[in-house]
Order: structure tokens, then C-alpha cells, then sequence
């Protein structure tokens, strides 16, 4: 970039900053659609003032490629600037707006300053380069920070979807609902082995009723559940096999020798009582009742 | 995909292994793996730096962050300049001997790591790279 | 030379392993270990790998050798406190690990050991016992 061009931008800002400031807070007010607040207006003053004056310094030093260290201030503010408003739920258009809108107040002081029509010319493609540079900068800042926000209200929903449940002193339950992929599966071995931990567990049943086909791919994820409590010294009792889920694991070839398997979670539950040393009686009631 | 911090390991003695563990693992935790995954690629180390002694005759393991847009990961890539595998496909699959042939190394490696490649010809040497993204 | 301790506890030996462990140092703990069993006619090996942040294949392949040797000399072993992301990072490597009884910690691995003492008595004493 021509050496004179940053000086007039860089002139501009500090003698027009003040309405250069007011326009480009007007203009988003304008494109946000609904009026704003005090304390938003408040806010939004506080930002375009910490932005123009990175923005004020990067340009002083000259160069125009924005991704080079002079103009980290600036990227970082922008960075946080998005990531702030994409978690708020605004929209990328609002988001970007904050650069954009600063272009016409930008091009009004360098008119006013630029005499020579040619310099004129060069001094606002120049700044039109820059601002449409940052403004898809904080575009892709934006588009980040709401993929990390989606991928972490999926992690969410996989940790929710996959409770562990006491069932009774050193019996724990899994009961499996929705598909056992390998993304679950991880979840769901780190959810049951902290279980096993916390309440040194012997056993765990796993209930796979929720669970609505079971391939080649879902069994070998069960297996795998069962071999890691295993290792941490814990049995497992998968129940909840339905007659078709029965067959289908035969047809595979699926070898669940060494697993107990029962067809219902009540008759896991008894077999894993049983063999943690504890029996149900039934009480019988002396107070009159038929019984 | 451009590395960003590499740092290359000789792998001589059956110290040097669990030296390459240990570099592994700090590097791990430096870019903000989780336990498991950390211990997912300690692991999968452990076994190709086995390899890498055992059957290559020594070689180096050279431990590299990478970033891919917003993801980080951890490649690590073992050299040799041994006898070569001439059969890549048969390593692959599990044998889990007592100590002669590469057991689990190859395949178990591969099943830990998020990616995995392999280049290795009789007389040309072994060169074997893992890499796994930093989950969230 | 650097030797991983073993404590004797009643008829039972409890070894912990607390280092990341070379090559040489496992070859040596199997030799002590085999050693031991028999000076004490210990009946049961308990295995404490709660300070094992990783366990690959070599690690494995030695836990089932002291199981197997230790079975010889009609002695059981349970491998104790394996960690979590241990347990599931063996999984998917695909450690078989079978024959290597496993338990949650210390005191649950005396337990089990000694719930296979009592069905199983000492087979060379020709008491009439049988093992399994």
C-alpha cells in the first residue's frame, strides 16, 4: 500500500474520529431494525471506540495484509467481538455489520480530507479492501465460535442421553435408549466406569429395550462396554433383549457367551441381586388385610 | 494442514520408549486433550515405538501438533530404517503372539488413532504416522 | 538396581506398580515375583495398577505372564485398580486379557480371592479338593 494513502486514512481518523464514531453507530443502529436500549447503545459506543482505536493504530503503522502481527490487536478484538455475539444468538449478518457499517462514515472523512480526485479514488478502494477483509474476518470468527457452541450442546446431549443409575448397594443400571454408535459408546464406557468407581459397584445391567436395532456395529459396542467394566472389576447383565434383537444376534454370529443376558431389566435385576448376596422376601401382613 | 511445533525423538533403548510416552503425553495435555484420548495416543505411541525398536532396529519418533481451522491435533510419525514389512496388510491383522511377530502394535495403533498411514517396503524401511484430533 | 517391592499379606503377595515401567525392570519383577510365591507359598498375586496412567500390549503381555506362572505354582491373580481411560483405551487397542482376573481395588481383590480360595483348595496336598 502506498505509504501516503495509510497516513490520510490514519489523518482521517484522528481529526473526523468523533463523527466518524457518531455515523457508524448511527448506521448500526439503523440496520439492527429494532431500537436499541441505553445501556446497548452504551455498550455498542464502548466497543466502536475500543475498535477504532486498534483499528487506528494498525493502520498508522502501514500494512494492509491483515494478517500480519500489526494488525493482531485488531483480529483479536474482532475475534471476541463475534464469538461474544454468536453465543448472545445473534445473526451473522448483525455480527458483520459491525465492520461494514463502518465504511460509508469512513468514506465520508476521507472525502471531506482528499482533495486530488486520482487519491481519492486509491484512498477509498483501499479502505474498501481493508473493511470488506476484516468484515469477513469477523465472519469466520463468528461461524467458529457457533460450531463450537453446537458441538458442545451435542457433547451435552450425549452425556445427558446416557444416565447411570444406582439400582440397589453395588448394583448399577444403564438403561440404554436411542442408537449405540461410537461416539455414544465412548460417553457411555466413561459414564458407567466413573459409576463403577464412585460406588465400587459389582455389577451393572445394561438395558438395551430403548435400544432399536442391533447390527454387527452395535453389538460389538456392547461387547466393548462389558469388557471395560469388566476390567475395572465389575459384571455385566445385558437385558432387554426382544425376541427379534434374540434372533438378529444369532444370525450375526455375535459370540455372548460369557455375557448373562436376560429378557426383561426386573429379571437382571433379580440375578444381580442374587448374586451380590441379597434376597426379597414378601412381608406377610398381619394387620387384617386380605392378603 | 501445517505442523506447528515438532520435536523429533531417537528411539535406541527400551528407555527411549518411555521417553516417547512421556513426550506424548505432555504434548497431549499441552494442547488440551481429554484423559482418555490422551491416554488413547500415549498408548498407540507405546506400541509403534515398540515396533520401531523391536523389529526396525531403532529409528526416531518425531511428536508434532497440527492445526486444521479450528481443530488441533497430535501427529507423531516413527522412522525406521530396518528390513521393512513386507506384507502390510498380514501386520495389520491381530496376532497376539509372545514376542515374534508385531502382535498388536500395527492394528492396535491404528484402532487408537483418529488417522493412521503406513509406508513400508522390504529394504526401504518403515515409516508410520498416527494422528488424533483434540475431541471436545 | 531398581526393584518394584513386594509385600507379603497373609497367604497373599501385593505388588504395586508405580513407575512407568522399561523393559528390563517388568522382566525382573516376573523373575522376583515367581521367586516369592514360591519362598511363601502364596496362594494369591494381587496386581496394583491404580498408578498406571497407561497400560499397552508389553504391559498386558506381562500381567499374563505372572498370571500364568503364578497359576502354575497354584497361585491366583487379580489385577487391581486399573484406571478408567486405561480400561477403555485396552478395549478398543483389542487386549484380549483373558485369564487376568480383574477387581476395582485392593481390598475387593483380597474378596474375590478369597471367595476362589474357598471353593478351591490346595491341589497339591491331595486334600481332595479340586480346582477349576
Amino acid at each position: 500500500m502506498a505509504p501516503n494513502t495509510e497516513n490520510r486514512l490514519h489523518e482521517t481518523l484522528q481529526k473526523n474520529g468523533q463523527s466518524i464514531l457518531r455515523e457508524w453507530i448511527a448506521q448500526q443502529s439503523k440496520t439492527s431494525g429494532r431500537p436499541m436500549s441505553a445501556s446497548q447503545e452504551k455498550q455498542l459506543e464502548g466497543e466502536c471506540r475500543e475498535f477504532l482505536s486498534v483499528f487506528g493504530q494498525a493502520i498508522q503503522t502501514g500494512a494492509d495484509d491483515i494478517s500480519r502481527p500489526e494488525w493482531k490487536g485488531a483480529r483479536d478484538f474482532l475475534t471476541q467481538l463475534s464469538a461474544s455475539r454468536a453465543r448472545a444468538g445473534a445473526t451473522p449478518i448483525q455480527t458483520a455489520m459491525f465492520i461494514f457499517a463502518l465504511k460509508d462514515p469512513l468514506f465520508a472523512g476521507i472525502r471531506e480530507n482528499e482533495g486530488d480526485s486520482k487519491a481519492l479514488a486509491e484512498a477509498i478502494w483501499r479502505t474498501t479492501l481493508l473493511v470488506d477483509r476484516l468484515g469477513l474476518f469477523t465472519m469466520e470468527a463468528f461461524q467458529k465460535t457457533r460450531e463450537e457452541v453446537i458441538a458442545r450442546q451435542q457433547q451435552e446431549l450425549l452425556e445427558l442421553s446416557t444416565p447411570v443409575v444406582r439400582l440397589w448397594e453395588n448394583v448399577l443400571a444403564l438403561p440404554l435408549i436411542g442408537t449405540l454408535d461410537s461416539a455414544r459408546t465412548q460417553v457411555v464406557m466413561q459414564n458407567l466406569l466413573e459409576a463403577i468407581v464412585q460406588t465400587r459397584s459389582d455389577i451393572a445391567v445394561i438395558d438395551i429395550t430403548g435400544v432399536p436395532t442391533v447390527d454387527t456395529l452395535v453389538a460389538q459396542h456392547l461387547l466393548k462396554t462389558v469388557a471395560a467394566a469388566r476390567l475395572m472389576g465389575a459384571d455385566c447383565i445385558i437385558s432387554g433383549i426382544r425376541p427379534q434383537i434374540a434372533q438378529t444376534i444369532i444370525h450375526l454370529g455375535v459370540n455372548l457367551e460369557d455375557v448373562t443376558t436376560k429378557a426383561t431389566l426386573a429379571d437382571a435385576f433379580a440375578v444381580a441381586l442374587k448374586r451380590t448376596g441379597f434376597a426379597v422376601t414378601r412381608e406377610t401382613r398381619s394387620n387384617g388385610n386380605a392378603g | 494442514m501445517e505442523a506447528q511445533q515438532s520435536e523429533m525423538h531417537e528411539i535406541r533403548t527400551s528407555q527411549d520408549i518411555v521417553s516417547v510416552r512421556q513426550a506424548v503425553r505432555r504434548c497431549a495435555v499441552e494442547i488440551g486433550f481429554n484423559l482418555v484420548d490422551q491416554t488413547k495416543i500415549v498408548t498407540a505411541s507405546s506400541e509403534l515405538a515398540r515396533n520401531t525398536l523391536d523389529h526396525g532396529g531403532g529409528g526416531t519418533a518425531t511428536v508434532e501438533t497440527v492445526q486444521n481451522g479450528s481443530r488441533s491435533g497430535l501427529r507423531v510419525v516413527f522412522e525406521d530404517w530396518g528390513p521393512g514389512i513386507p506384507d502390510i496388510a498380514q501386520a495389520l491383522t491381530d496376532g497376539f503372539t509372545s514376542g515374534s511377530g508385531m502382535g498388536l502394535g500395527l492394528g492396535g495403533a491404528k484402532r487408537l488413532s483418529n488417522e493412521f498411514d503406513i509406508e513400508s517396503a522390504p529394504g526401504k524401511g518403515t515409516r508410520v504416522t498416527i494422528l488424533r484430533w483434540r475431541g471436545l | 538396581m531398581e526393584r518394584i517391592p513386594i509385600l507379603k499379606m497373609g497367604e497373599f503377595l501385593l505388588v504395586t506398580i508405580q513407575v512407568d515401567m522399561h523393559d528390563r525392570l517388568a522382566l525382573t519383577l516376573q523373575d522376583d515375583l515367581t521367586e516369592q510365591i514360591v519362598k511363601w507359598r502364596a496362594r494369591g498375586v494381587l496386581i496394583d495398577i491404580s498408578a498406571l496412567e497407561m497400560v499397552d500390549s508389553f504391559i498386558g503381555r506381562m500381567l499374563s505372564n505372572i498370571a500364568n506362572m503364578a497359576r502354575l505354582l497354584d497361585a491366583q491373580t487379580v489385577v487391581v485398580g486399573m484406571q478408567p481411560s486405561v480400561a477403555i483405551t485396552l478395549v478398543e487397542l483389542g487386549m484380549p486379557m483373558k485369564g487376568i482376573r480383574t477387581a476395582l481395588d485392593v481390598e475387593k481383590g483380597m474378596h474375590t480371592l478369597r471367595i476362589y480360595l474357598a471353593n478351591n483348595g490346595r491341589n497339591r496336598d491331595g486334600d481332595g479338593s479340586t480346582t477349576v
